[in-house]
């Protein structure tokens, strides 16, 4: 499965949605899915990658990791993917 | 005082905490504006994204207790003990006959015996061994610390220990407030203690991404999350006739309690919930919101809790929060969970005895979603009469009481 593949079915799996349903433009938030929720999902994803997230619940935007959409958070990944994987 | 009942006051008080070993240096503390919040010294902290707490600093345990106590005290008792043997010399009193019949000891703690659990998983889980020390259970439980206050000062009534997380320390005293309201009791040693800055204890709090990796900055717009404290306040909680009989000084009076329950989310905190426990406690109080001159507020330096916060105390304040000065003294001991609520009501007692108001350091940037007059930085001198104490936990459990001056 491919990264982006991966990312849609942690998201999707915390929405309680297919993956098909989906969208890259979706926003956590339009997903339904709320501040523990997004915690959560952020735990499967540095767990699924090995990888540190840097994220905040106080200060969601001033966190390196964009939240801001579903397409934003595949973009993060494979940035922190990326950078952590090169210099292990 | 309205609704009848006994008058309560307190005849006595200690504490342990980051900022002193006792109160006369945690009051200086809090009067010089001091930070207590610096960086963790303990095992693996290497490994841990928090590396900051308000530890207690220069303890040895052996200063205090014997062999055959430490192996039955965990820190968190231990802390606990030393506070209510600061509160017990304070206040004079003791307990015999009748009258330890109807003391008792009702104290608040989140966690427990947390190191104990720690240390001995690692002895069971890292070390691969197959015994464990035989008093990991009476070390660890969470009464542990109540029940060993009972047995040093001979309080034979009420006693047990309430874990309502952050609110635990303000429940617990404000049911022993209630126990000698009603009669049923005539002194309580209440409060609570917390001792969770092992590798666990902060490992789990890193996984919610509330935690501030460098400071705690209640109601400052740059705030970025709580800091984790420890230590332990314990009071004399007494029946006014008995303590006026007496002729012990009287720190304050303890005046109402409010509790309510939000019902709604176990992270989330909700104004409501917040705005009834402080309606109820000046309610049994007989407080009107102009009469409070100051708040010690639950003030965690998370961005939901103290908008939340203000926005309830605003709510229920109306044109008076103008004049309401409000702080959160987390920002130099830091949160201590289930020990906070008693750690912080000695601000209280501060502002009522020695009209000094306690800060909120770290303040940096203003926010219009907490617009009060929350302390910013230096302490400060105020007459005040009355004044409320903040706990609001997660799982929506709040706890506030009432205090009024001498």
């Amino acid at each position: 499965m491919e990264l982006r593949d991966k990312v849609i079915a942690i998201i999707a799996e915390q929405a309680m949605l297919e993956p098909g349903d989906v969208s890259l433009d979706n926003s956590p938030a339009d997903l339904g899915i709320d501040s523990l929720g997004l915690v959560e999902s952020i735990f499967a994803i540095e767990e699924t990658f090995d990888i540190s997230v840097p994220f905040n619940a106080n200060a969601p935007e001033e966190s390196e990791f964009d939240i801001s959409s579903v397409a934003a958070i595949v973009a993060a990944v494979e940035r922190l993917v990326q950078k952590q994987h090169a210099s292990a | 005082m309205t609704g009848g009942g006994r008058r309560v006051v307190i005849t006595g008080a200690g504490t342990i905490n980051s900022l002193g070993h006792d109160v006369p240096s945690t009051l200086e503390a809090m009067r010089e504006g001091r930070c207590g919040i610096g960086p963790l010294d303990l095992r693996d902290v290497e490994r841990l994204s928090v590396q900051i707490g308000g530890q207690v600093k220069g303890y040895d345990e052996q200063a205090h207790f014997n062999r055959q106590q430490i192996a039955l005290y965990d820190r968190f008792t231990q802390f606990t003990l030393l506070a209510a043997r600061q509160a017990m010399a304070q206040s004079g009193i003791s307990f015999s006959g009748e009258e330890s019949e109807m003391s008792g000891v009702v104290l608040g703690t989140a966690g427990g015996g947390v190191n104990t659990w720690d240390e001995n998983y690692r002895t069971v889980y890292e070390e691969g061994k197959n015994r464990v020390h035989p008093f990991v259970v009476p070390k660890l439980m969470n009464n542990a610390a109540a029940s060993h206050v009972s047995m040093e000062y001979n309080l034979r009534g009420p006693s047990f220990t309430v874990a309502t997380a952050c609110s635990s320390s303000n429940h617990a005293m404000g049911l022993a407030f209630q126990m000698i309201r009603s009669g049923m009791c005539r002194a309580m040693l209440t409060g609570g203690s917390e001792a969770m800055l092992c590798f666990g204890g902060v490992k789990a709090w890193e996984g919610l991404r509330v935690m501030s990796k460098d400071a705690c900055r209640p109601f400052s717009a740059n705030r970025n999350g709580m800091v984790q404290g420890e230590g332990a306040a314990v009071f004399v909680f007494e029946e006014y006739e008995h303590a006026r009989a007496r002729g012990a000084e009287i720190l304050c009076e303890v005046a109402g309690f409010g509790m309510t329950a939000d019902a709604a989310d176990i992270v989330m905190p909700s104004a409501q919930g917040a705005e009834r426990a402080m309606r109820g406690a000046m309610r049994e109080a007989g407080l009107a919101p102009e009469q409070i001159g100051y708040i010690n507020a639950h003030g965690t330096g998370t961005a939901a809790n103290d908008k939340s916060e203000c926005a309830s105390v605003s709510h229920v304040f109306g044109p008076a929060a103008d004049r309401l000065m409000i702080s959160s003294t987390k920002s130099m001991h830091g949160h201590l969970i289930g020990g906070t609520g008693a750690v912080e009501l000695l601000a209280c007692i501060m502002a009522l005895r020695d009209g000094v108001i306690a800060p909120t350091i770290g303040y940096e940037e203003p926010d219009p979603e907490c617009a009060l007059d929350v302390v910013p930085n230096t302490a400060r001198e105020a007459k005040v009469s009355a004044v409320l104490s903040n706990a609001f936990a997660f799982g929506g459990l709040n706890a506030v009481l009432a205090l009024r001056a001498a």
